[in-house]
């Protein structure tokens, strides 16, 4: 290796730990990690040996897909392998965005808490625009029904408590559009 | 979908392995045959059921950007701004939503700049002020929908 490359290398680092701190996390990827994870954006093979049909495909053994899948999954560049389902088809129609206001200061304590609780997809922090929108934490809950999910609001009132300076929650009346996020190289 | 469906859902919702015969080590946990977890798994997805199966990427570590914006968009204006909106590829969802700001979208660009710059465009084209709301911080993602 050469100082220069030693130098980039180090560089890297450096923006890595600095752009961590902007909540931009970056995780460095090698080409066969970048092709490794377009050949499994869409989906596992469904194969008694899925990995073996990736590593063909990368020509690397199965062992080293394994071990790079791992690592991934060890950086969070792999959130985890899993079936999503349609919450649609399984009857879970009403998906309520629900929005809070919340003490800055206690966000993140509060956005922890209310992202254990198993019916919430994902929770989030982000910018209020005071004055017309207050809310500074969203949590998307999926119910059979719009009643079931106003249960779900009032579980994660209770969980907020006394912090809780306000909150909406707004269901969603038409898919506008919806593709796949797809990376490529 | 019956109840061998069900119990196939809900335990992959919660992981796969990551190992040289995965499905067998599912199937024996399941109590069934390997083939007829597979079998059964790629039913499911054909019929729509289940809408993905494999690793679930963060795409923000991947090197992306991504925010969710909201508008206010007037009733008797929806149709063209949805229209507007829709057009940019950097929009992956957009979702009317039944409040007074009543459409949302997500931006998914490869760099922070060019989600201003999708925005600065969407709102000259609609006349109407977008609400940009990256995540400053996230605490959860994933689902588990019991069936």
């Amino acid at each position: 290796m050469s100082i220069l490359s030693g130098l980039t290398c180090r560089f890297n680092v450096v923006a890595l730990v600095e752009k961590e701190s902007e909540m931009e996390e970056k995780v460095l990827l090698d080409d066969t990690d970048r092709k490794l994870v377009e050949l499994t954006q869409s989906g596992l093979p469904l194969v008694s040996r899925p990995y073996d049909e990736i590593a063909q495909g990368l020509g690397i053994g199965v062992s080293e897909v394994i071990s790079r899948m791992k690592k991934m999954q060890d950086s969070g560049v792999i959130r985890r392998i899993a079936a999503v389902p349609n919450h649609y088809a399984l009857g879970y129609k009403a998906n309520g965005m629900t929005v809070w206001n919340v003490p800055d200061e206690k966000v993140n304590e509060l956005g922890h808490k209310v992202g254990q609780l198993d019916f919430v997809s994902h929770c989030y922090h982000r910018p209020r625009f005071l004055p017309e929108w207050p809310y500074n934490l969203f949590a998307m809950v999926h119910a059979h029904n719009r009643d079931e999910a106003r249960l779900l609001v009032d579980k994660i009132a209770e969980v907020i408590g006394a912090d809780d300076h306000g909150h909406d929650i707004l269901f969603s009346t038409q898919i506008l559009k919806k593709t796949g996020l797809r990376f490529n190289n | 979908m019956d109840s061998l469906d069900r119990k196939i859902i809900n335990l992959l919702q919660k992981g796969f392995p990551l190992s040289e015969q995965p499905y067998l080590e599912v199937a024996q946990q399941l109590g069934i045959e390997e083939e007829t977890l597979i079998e059964r798994l790629s039913h499911l997805l054909e019929n729509k059921t289940l809408s993905r199966f494999g690793p679930m990427y963060d795409a923000q570590k991947l090197g992306g950007a991504f925010s969710l914006v909201a508008i206010r968009v007037p009733d008797e204006d929806y149709d063209r701004v949805t229209e507007i909106v829709n057009s940019f590829r950097e929009v992956a969802h957009n979702y009317r939503r039944d409040h007074d700001l009543n459409m949302w979208f997500v931006l998914a660009t490869d760099s922070p700049e060019k989600i201003d710059a999708v925005n600065s465009q969407i709102e000259k084209k609609s006349g109407l002020k977008v609400y940009n709301m990256p995540k400053l911080d996230e605490y959860f993602i994933g689902l588990n929908l019991p069936v």
